[in-house]
């Protein structure tokens, strides 16, 4: 479906009609999806007004007829493709993105205060070139700062992860 | 006069001290909100909704609100010293912004964005402070067919009045729809669209699509834009506020445009930053000055300023009057509204006269303390924007990851957030408006009800919409704005053609 067509110049890095179809398909798919469920609940007019899927099968419609007009228009389109974004931003847009996916899944795990001290700290270390003490000093002040504020001020607790690890300083 | 007298109401449940100070916390907070990258108006004041839920619902309000006049003040510091625009909004000031800031004049040019932002605040304000009271009267006689073809209005003229290539405006708005349809039916109780899933159950929550979306989203795009913050000096003194005050006047003319293109686009879900680049443009085509536009002048940041303020006001008009916000930060003010227990639409003016006469005065104090604050906080802003982007994005993730949790203590939200955050981003690159996927996200359920209660009403028949002067005159309004974007491409063909 996705050709990578490469634009001239040095630097590559995905095109703009790849990343147009791969959306385009997305939310095709999503389209479907909700087609699909309101057909299977009625999506017509039932014996006390509209059935659950009425409103639902024309949104799920019109998505797929947005999705179907824009790749229409990206296939018809000629000429120099432009770029979505080159490799070079893409492995720093993925520097950024890989480090919050795996905050995110140390949420789960270790809870928001230790998840957030380790990722500030990693973060400072590794992309902005900091010493350990500093990223490790700014990571746990912001981790404390929030714990005060949400546990004791506002009484609002917070996610403390599958294996809460806050017991083990006194917490 | 019975605004004046409400108002002066208004003014009195205002003017405690606890809400100054919420004022002054919030234009603080939103001016932060605005410089920094990745958090703004509407997905700063979802991340702090929660913190509110204790307060009294007119103490919240008032300083959820001073929070996004903060965040409006906010953007116009970031693109006049850094040539960075902290918000969408502020882009076009960064036009003739950033020129007259290297030509050292920042103090002039930001002194010039502040008072143009006010203006245009206070003139969006004045217009509430009249016309909302009419508009909630008149809508009190609405029937459900009347407010789906406002609902449909509203959605159509998104397709009408975006940049964004119409079916794209409208395949966005329809996700959002298709995902406000997620979880449990209200009128028949069925499941929909959970395929399964026990904790879909609850639905989409707009405040974590906002937090992604915009949040996540914008961290993304700066990342690649590889921020880095050279910012110009700024110092402003009482001298140059004074000599800056007596040129503005000249610009009057410009100002009062750029108001009423302000309150236009506000009003019809617009929003602010098309506002802020239409009034750049007209401006330019109607200014002596206008070939010197991009080279430093003053009115050109008079326009953007101004309109943004006003538009950026004005969208709360729809929403305190109708209950359909105009933009994605009046959306969430309205779901605020919901968690505070009090019913958005009409009725609002009639049984909650504190809440709505208390949230208009504070509009208006709101934005003097904010000019204020502005004016003499500059130096400590810039300052704080010169702290690294490797030290400011990791903690700003963490204040999204927070916000996401708090709305529902759901740890899959924050997994949501993520995925909101890519989509948010691929989204922005491919010219996906997100405004509208927002605003149908927060409406879909509202919309649905009103187009199913039509429907029982007149037993399946659409003509319902066109039943009687007044429904019938507002879908018609509404088709012709969906048919819009035709006309501009059957010129542009017959233009073509010769």
């Amino acid at each position: 479906m996705s050709e990578e067509k490469i634009s001239g110049g040095s630097s590559g890095g995905i095109s703009m009609r790849s990343a147009e179809l791969v959306v385009a398909a997305f939310l095709a798919t999503i389209g479907g999806m909700v087609i699909y469920d309101s057909v299977r609940l009625g999506a017509k007019w039932g014996a006390d007004g509209p059935e659950a899927g009425y409103f639902p099968f024309y949104i799920g419609l019109l998505i797929c007829i947005g999705a179907a007009v824009t790749v229409t228009g990206v296939l018809r389109q000629k000429g120099d493709d432009k770029l979505f974004v080159e490799w070079g931003a893409l492995r720093q847009i993925m520097q950024v993105l890989i480090p919050v996916a795996l905050y995110v899944l140390g949420i789960q795990l270790i809870g928001i205060y230790a998840a957030s001290a380790a990722y500030i700290a990693l973060f400072m270390v590794f992309m902005g070139n900091y010493s350990w003490i500093k990223g490790v000093l700014l990571g746990c002040a912001v981790s404390a700062l929030t714990y005060t504020m949400f546990e004791i001020w506002f009484k609002v607790p917070l996610f403390k992860g599958e294996f809460n690890p806050l017991p083990l300083i006194g917490l | 006069m019975d605004e004046i007298n409400a108002l002066f109401h208004g003014f009195s449940i205002a003017l405690t001290p606890f809400n100054l100070m919420l004022m002054v916390i919030g234009i603080v907070l939103g001016v932060l909100i605005g410089v920094l990258p990745g958090l703004g108006g509407a997905n700063g004041i979802a991340i702090l909704l929660p913190l509110t839920f204790s307060m009294p619902p007119t103490s919240a309000v008032i300083m959820l609100s001073c929070i996004y006049w903060g965040a409006l003040f906010g953007g116009a510091m970031t693109s006049i010293l850094f040539n960075i625009p902290g918000e969408p909004w502020s882009v076009a000031t960064t036009f003739d912004g950033y020129p007259m800031a290297q030509q050292g004049r920042a103090g002039e040019a930001l002194t010039t964005a502040f008072t143009s932002s006010f203006i245009g605040a206070f003139f969006a304000v004045v217009m509430i402070t009249f016309l909302a009271p009419l508009v909630a009267k008149f809508a009190l006689k609405f029937g459900p067919p009347e407010f789906f073809s406002v609902f449909f209005l509203t959605f159509c003229s998104f397709i009408g009045m975006g940049k964004e290539p119409a079916f794209k405006i409208l395949a966005a708005m329809m996700l959002g729809f298709a995902l406000a349809a997620v979880g449990i039916d209200t009128v028949t109780g069925q499941l929909r669209l959970t395929f399964g899933w026990h904790e879909m159950m609850r639905g989409f929550d707009f405040l974590i699509a906002v937090i992604g979306l915009f949040g996540i989203g914008e961290i993304l795009l700066s990342m690649e834009e590889g921020l880095s913050f050279s910012g110009r000096d700024a110092r402003i003194n009482t001298r140059i506020v004074v000599e800056t005050w007596k040129k503005l006047p000249r610009f009057w003319v410009t100002s009062l445009r750029s108001c009423l293109i302000g309150c236009w686009m506000g009003i019809t879900p617009g929003g602010a930053t098309p506002a802020s680049f239409m009034a750049y443009g007209v401006a330019k085509r109607m200014s002596p000055d206008g070939a010197k536009f991009g080279t430093g002048q003053a009115e050109g940041v008079v326009a953007p300023e101004t309109a943004a303020h006003a538009a950026g006001t004005a969208a709360l008009l729809p929403m305190l009057s109708l209950g359909i916000p105009g933009s994605p930060t009046a959306a969430v003010l309205l779901g605020g509204l919901l968690i505070w227990g009090l019913q958005p639409g009409p009725l609002l003016f009639v049984e909650q006269k504190d809440f709505v006469w208390g949230l208009i005065a504070s509009m208006y104090l709101g934005n003097i303390v904010g000019l204020i604050i502005v004016l003499t906080c500059v130096p400590l802003f810039a300052a704080i924007l010169r702290i690294p982007f490797s030290i400011i994005a990791p903690v700003i993730i963490v204040i999204c990851a927070i916000g996401a949790y708090t709305v529902n203590n759901a740890m899959l939200d924050i997994w949501m957030m993520l995925i909101f955050g890519v989509l948010g981003y691929a989204f922005k690159k491919l010219a996906y408006p997100l405004a509208p996927l927002v605003l149908a996200l927060v409406l879909g359920d509202q919309a649905e009800d009103a187009f199913r209660q039509s429907m029982l009403i007149s037993q399946g028949s659409l003509g319902v919409f066109f039943s009687n002067g007044l429904v019938g005159s507002i879908m018609g309004l509404g088709l012709l704005l969906l048919v819009w974007p035709l006309f501009g491409k059957l010129k542009a063909r017959l233009k073509a053609a010769g």
